[in-house]
C-alpha cells in the first residue's frame, strides 16, 4: 500500500465531491432564516418521517461504528455482537420517552435537552452540568469519526511524511466545517440520504459476494475459534460474559438517545408521530449493523490479517483495518473506492450533527445563560456557528496531535458519562420528585464512580466486576454508576425536602408533555 | 416527503375490541399495549436463553440468527404498539 490506488481514489473523490455540492446547496432546501438558531441548529423542526429516518440513521450509525463493531467481533468474537441487542432495545425506549421530550420542547422552544432541564428544574447550574456532560461525551466521538477517514485514506495508499500525512484529512474537514457553518442541520440531513444509500449498497454487496468467495456462511462461522463463537457462560461464582453482554446492551441502549446529536435528531422532527414511526422504522439500520458486525468474521475467514499486503494497515490501525482490508481483498478497485466513500461520508454526517449539537449546547446553556442573557436571535445563531467551527477544529487538532488511543479511551468514558444525565432528563420528563440539587449530587457521584471504575480498568475496558455476596457480576461501568447516581439522587432529595430547601419553579405543565 | 402510513387490515381488525371501539381509546389500554415493548427487553437481555451454537440455521449459529430475528420481531412489536395507540395520540 505504498502506491495510491488510483481507480479507488477517483471514485472516492468523485462521491465526496458530489456530497460537498449537496452540503452547500442544502441551505436553500426548505428555506428558512438561517440567522435563527431554530433554523440553523434544528432546521426549523420541520423534518418528516422519511428525512428523520435518514438523518437519525446517518447520525447514530457512524463510520466509527461501522469500523469498530466488526473490529471488535474480529478480535473478541461474540461479545462484540452486543451492538445488536443494544440497538434493538433502544427503540422501544425512544418510542415511550422521546415523544414527551419533543412535546415539551416544541411548546417551550427548547433547542437542547439542557434547555428542558433549565425550564423543568429552574436551575442554570444543573442545566450547565447536563450540557457540559453532553459536550464532553461528544468531542472524542467527533475525533473518532476522523479516525474512520484516516483508515480509508490509508487503505487507498494515501500516505505522506509528517504534517503532509494529515493534509487530506484537514482539507476534507475544512470543507465540512464550511458547509455546516453555512447550511446548518440541513447539510447533514441532505447528505445522509446519499450516505445511507451507498452504505446499503455496499453492505448488501458484501454479504452476497464475500460468502460466495469464502464458500458460504457455514464456512465463515467454521473459521471462528469455538471459544469466541458464543459468550463464555457463568462458571462457579462468576457470571462471565453473559452479564457483561446484557449490561453493555442495556446501558448503551439507554445512553444512545441521551447523546446531544441524537437529541438534535429528535427535536428537529416535525412531531411526536414522526418519532413514534421512526422507532419502528430505524431497526432497519440495526439489521444493517448486525450484518456489518458479521463482516468481522468474514475478515477472519478471509485471513486478511495474515496477508502481507495489509500488514502495514493492521500495524497502524489494529483491528480497525479489518473491514477496509476485506473490501480491498474482495472487491474490484472501483467498488472498493465506492465502499470507502461510504465510510468517509458516513463519518462526515455524524461529525456535522455532533458539532451542531455541541454548538447548540454551548450557545444556549452557557453563552446565553451566563454571559449574554439578552442577546439577539442573530447573535445567538452566529455564536452557535462559530462554536461549531471551534468544536470541529478542536477535534481535528486532537486527532492529529494526540495519540489515537486517547480518543478511543475518552469515547469509552463518554458513554459512561452521558448515561449519568438519565435521572435528570428521563426521570425529569415524568416527575419532579427528585430535587434539583439532589440530581446534581447524583450526577456528580455517578460521574466520579464511573470514572473511577474506568481508571481501575486502565481506561482500556468498561466492564467492571462487582461482587454481590458470593457472586461476581461483570457489568458495564456506566450502569453501575447509574445505580449509584440514582440512589444518591434519591437520598439527597429526601434530605433536601426534609430540610426544606427550595426546589425551584417548574416552567412546564403536565399537559405540555402530550397525551402519553 | 410525507405520507400517511395506514395499518394493514389484519392489524386494524386486531386492535378493535368486540364492541367495535378501537383499542387504545382509554389510557388503561395504552399501558397494556406498552407491555409488548417489555417483551423486546426480556427477549434481548436474558442472554442465557440464546447463548448457544445449536440449532444452526443455514450454517449460522443460534446466537446470531436469534438476534437477527430479534431485530425484525422487535420492529414488528413496536409497529403494532404504534398502530394500537394511535387513537390516544390524536
Amino acid at each position: 500500500m505504498n502506491r495510491p490506488n488510483t481507480i479507488a481514489l477517483a471514485v472516492f473523490v468523485a462521491l465526496c465531491g458530489l456530497v460537498t455540492g449537496l452540503g452547500f446547496l442544502a441551505g436553500r432546501w426548505r428555506r428558512g432564516d438561517l440567522d435563527s438558531i431554530h433554523e440553523w441548529g434544528l432546521a426549523g423542526r420541520r423534518f418528516g418521517t422519511v428525512v428523520t429516518w435518514f438523518l437519525l440513521g446517518g447520525d447514530l450509525y457512524t463510520a466509527y461504528t461501522f469500523m469498530a463493531v466488526p473490529a471488535l467481533v474480529f478480535g473478541a468474537g461474540a461479545i462484540g455482537f452486543f451492538a445488536v441487542p443494544y440497538t434493538v432495545i433502544t427503540y422501544p425506549f425512544v418510542f415511550v420517552v422521546m415523544p414527551r421530550l419533543w412535546s415539551v420542547s416544541h411548546k417551550h422552544g427548547y433547542v437542547t435537552a439542557a434547555d428542558f432541564v433549565r425550564g423543568r428544574f429552574d436551575s442554570g447550574a444543573l442545566a450547565l452540568a447536563i450540557a457540559m456532560t453532553g459536550i464532553l461525551a461528544t468531542m472524542p466521538y467527533i475525533a473518532l469519526q476522523l479516525v474512520g477517514i484516516q483508515v480509508v485514506l490509508a487503505a487507498m495508499g494515501v500516505t505522506g511524511q509528517g504534517w503532509l500525512s494529515d493534509l487530506p484529512l484537514a482539507i476534507g474537514f475544512t470543507i465540512l466545517a464550511a458547509y455546516t457553518y453555512q447550511s446548518g442541520l440541513r447539510a447533514p440531513a441532505l447528505i445522509a440520504v446519499v450516505k445511507d444509500a451507498i452504505i446499503y449498497v455496499t453492505v448488501i454487496a458484501t454479504i452476497l459476494v464475500v460468502p460466495l468467495q469464502l464458500g458460504g456462511y457455514a464456512k465463515i462461522f467454521a473459521a471462528v475459534p469455538p471459544e469466541k463463537l458464543i459468550l463464555t457462560a457463568a462458571s462457579g461464582d462468576n457470571l462471565g460474559q453473559t452479564s457483561a453482554y446484557a449490561t453493555l446492551a442495556l446501558g448503551s441502549a439507554l445512553a444512545l438517545f441521551l447523546y446531544p446529536h441524537s437529541m438534535t435528531g429528535i427535536l428537529s422532527s416535525s412531531g411526536r408521530t414522526v418519532i413514534r414511526r421512526n422507532a419502528a422504522l430505524l431497526p432497519a439500520y440495526s439489521f444493517l449493523l448486525a450484518l456489518i458486525a458479521l463482516l468481522g468474521y468474514m475478515a477472519l475467514a478471509a485471513r486478511v490479517d495474515k496477508n502481507p499486503a495489509y500488514a502495514a494497515g493492521f500495524s497502524q490501525f489494529g483491528a480497525n483495518f479489518a473491514v477496509p482490508a476485506l473490501f480491498l481483498s474482495a472487491f474490484p478497485a472501483w467498488f472498493a473506492g465506492f465502499s470507502f466513500a461510504a465510510i468517509a461520508i458516513g463519518a462526515l454526517v455524524p461529525a456535522a450533527i455532533m458539532s451542531i449539537a455541541a454548538a447548540n449546547l454551548f450557545t444556549r446553556n452557557f453563552y446565553k445563560e451566563f454571559l449574554r442573557p439578552n442577546c439577539s436571535e442573530k447573535e445567538e445563531s452566529t455564536v452557535a456557528k462559530m462554536a461549531s467551527l471551534v468544536v470541529k477544529f478542536g477535534a481535528l487538532l486532537f486527532i492529529v496531535v494526540v495519540p489515537q488511543k486517547y480518543a478511543i479511551q475518552l469515547q469509552l468514558l463518554g458513554g459512561v458519562w452521558i448515561l449519568q444525565t438519565l435521572p435528570t432528563i428521563v426521570v425529569g420528563l415524568y416527575t419532579r420528585s427528585l430535587h434539583r440539587w439532589g440530581l446534581l449530587v447524583g450526577w456528580g457521584v455517578g460521574m466520579a464512580v464511573g470514572t473511577w471504575m474506568a481508571y481501575e480498568l486502565h481506561f482500556k475496558a468498561t466492564v467492571y466486576p462487582v461482587r454481590f455476596g458470593h457472586t461476581v457480576v461483570p457489568g458495564y461501568a456506566a450502569l453501575w454508576a447509574l445505580g449509584v447516581n440514582l440512589a444518591a439522587a434519591g437520598v439527597a432529595s429526601m434530605v433536601l425536602r426534609a430540610v426544606g430547601i427550595d426546589g425551584g419553579r417548574d416552567a412546564t405543565r403536565a399537559e405540555d408533555y402530550g397525551p402519553v | 416527503m410525507r405520507f400517511d402510513v395506514s395499518p394493514p387490515r389484519a392489524i386494524r381488525l386486531a386492535y378493535r375490541t368486540l364492541d367495535g371501539t378501537p383499542m387504545g381509546a382509554s389510557k388503561g389500554f395504552v399501558w397494556r399495549w406498552y407491555l409488548l415493548l417489555a417483551v423486546e427487553f426480556i427477549g434481548m437481555l436474558w442472554v442465557p436463553f440464546y447463548n448457544a451454537v445449536e440449532p444452526k440455521l443455514w450454517g449460522v449459529p443460534f446466537f446470531y440468527w436469534y438476534q437477527l430475528a430479534g431485530i425484525i420481531i422487535g420492529a414488528a412489536l413496536t409497529a403494532i404498539v404504534y398502530f394500537a395507540t394511535r387513537e390516544v395520540e390524536r
